[in-house]
């Protein structure tokens, strides 16, 4: 998805890790992930930039469906759809 | 013909079956060194599979085991070479060195400092977020002898158990993934 179709996502919601390096963001996913439903929207802010990777290959491995990446000045948004 | 290719499907399907059964998603992994670094190394890569729910058995032994011992806590009755691994030996996670540039601990410091500068996790940090996460802990008995070690030194962890190389032989032939530290 593009940024324009990522923002106009129903976001259920959103964990913020920035700040935080590996793993550090994948543990907060991992949380938030728990705490929505299955179909709902998770968005991850982080400023580390390995996550740009890591996110997309942990949603593989957990069956969640990547949507894709904002970038901002100087972090990421990432958003993903609970499988 | 078509009687025959069934057969060879049939029998496909369960190699495949007990392909799948073999080999669990789990990683084993067989620490013995007991450098900062190593041990720093081994709890990221085991909380980045913990966190992809992939089950985490670490084998700690020999120097590893240095990780393991709890700071506070006394071990009693030790007979005397005991007695000296035990003082020559860092006294838990937070006195581990670095496997290069140590610098008599200025090394494991610098590290420390920037680990906090750059928001990394803290060792104390990264085995909190491993029994929360069920990563479980195996102490290597053999070696816990050898290097001096009792069972009343080491840490309190709520996945910690106690087994031979046996142990990790078995676990590890399961394992998707296995290695070595």
């Amino acid at each position: 998805m593009n940024a324009d179709e990522l923002k106009k996502l129903n976001v259920a919601q959103t964990v913020d890790a920035r700040g935080t390096s590996c793993p550090g963001p994948l543990l907060a996913a991992k949380k938030a992930v728990g705490e929505i439903e299955s179909g709902e929207i998770l968005e991850v802010l982080s400023s580390d930039e390995g996550t740009k990777n890591d996110i997309p290959k942990w949603c593989e491995k957990m069956e969640h469906e990547f949507l894709g990446i904002i970038e901002e000045d100087s972090y990421f948004r990432l958003f993903l759809k609970k499988a | 013909m078509e009687e025959e290719m069934l057969k060879q499907l049939e029998d496909l399907k369960k190699r495949v079956g007990k392909l799948e059964k073999n080999r669990k998603d789990q990683l084993s992994i067989a620490i013995v060194s007991g450098d900062l670094d190593k041990i720093l190394a081994t709890m990221i890569i085991s909380l980045a599979a913990a966190a992809s729910d992939t089950k985490v058995k670490l084998f700690f032994s020999f120097w590893a085991l240095s990780a393991l011992r709890d700071q506070k806590k006394k071990a009693h009755g030790k007979d005397f070479i005991s007695k000296m691994f035990g003082l020559m030996l860092p006294k838990g996670r937070n006195k581990l060195k670095l496997s290069k540039m140590n610098m008599m601990g200025m090394g494991p410091a610098m590290i420390k400092f920037l680990m906090r500068k750059q928001n990394v996790m803290s060792l104390d940090e990264m085995f909190k977020q491993a029994a929360e996460l069920g990563i479980e802990i195996i102490v290597c008995e053999m070696s816990m002898n050898l290097m001096g070690f009792k069972k009343e030194e080491i840490i309190d962890y709520p996945h910690l158990s106690y087994a031979g190389a046996a142990t990790f032989v078995a676990e590890a032939s399961e394992s998707s993934i296995q290695f070595f530290i």
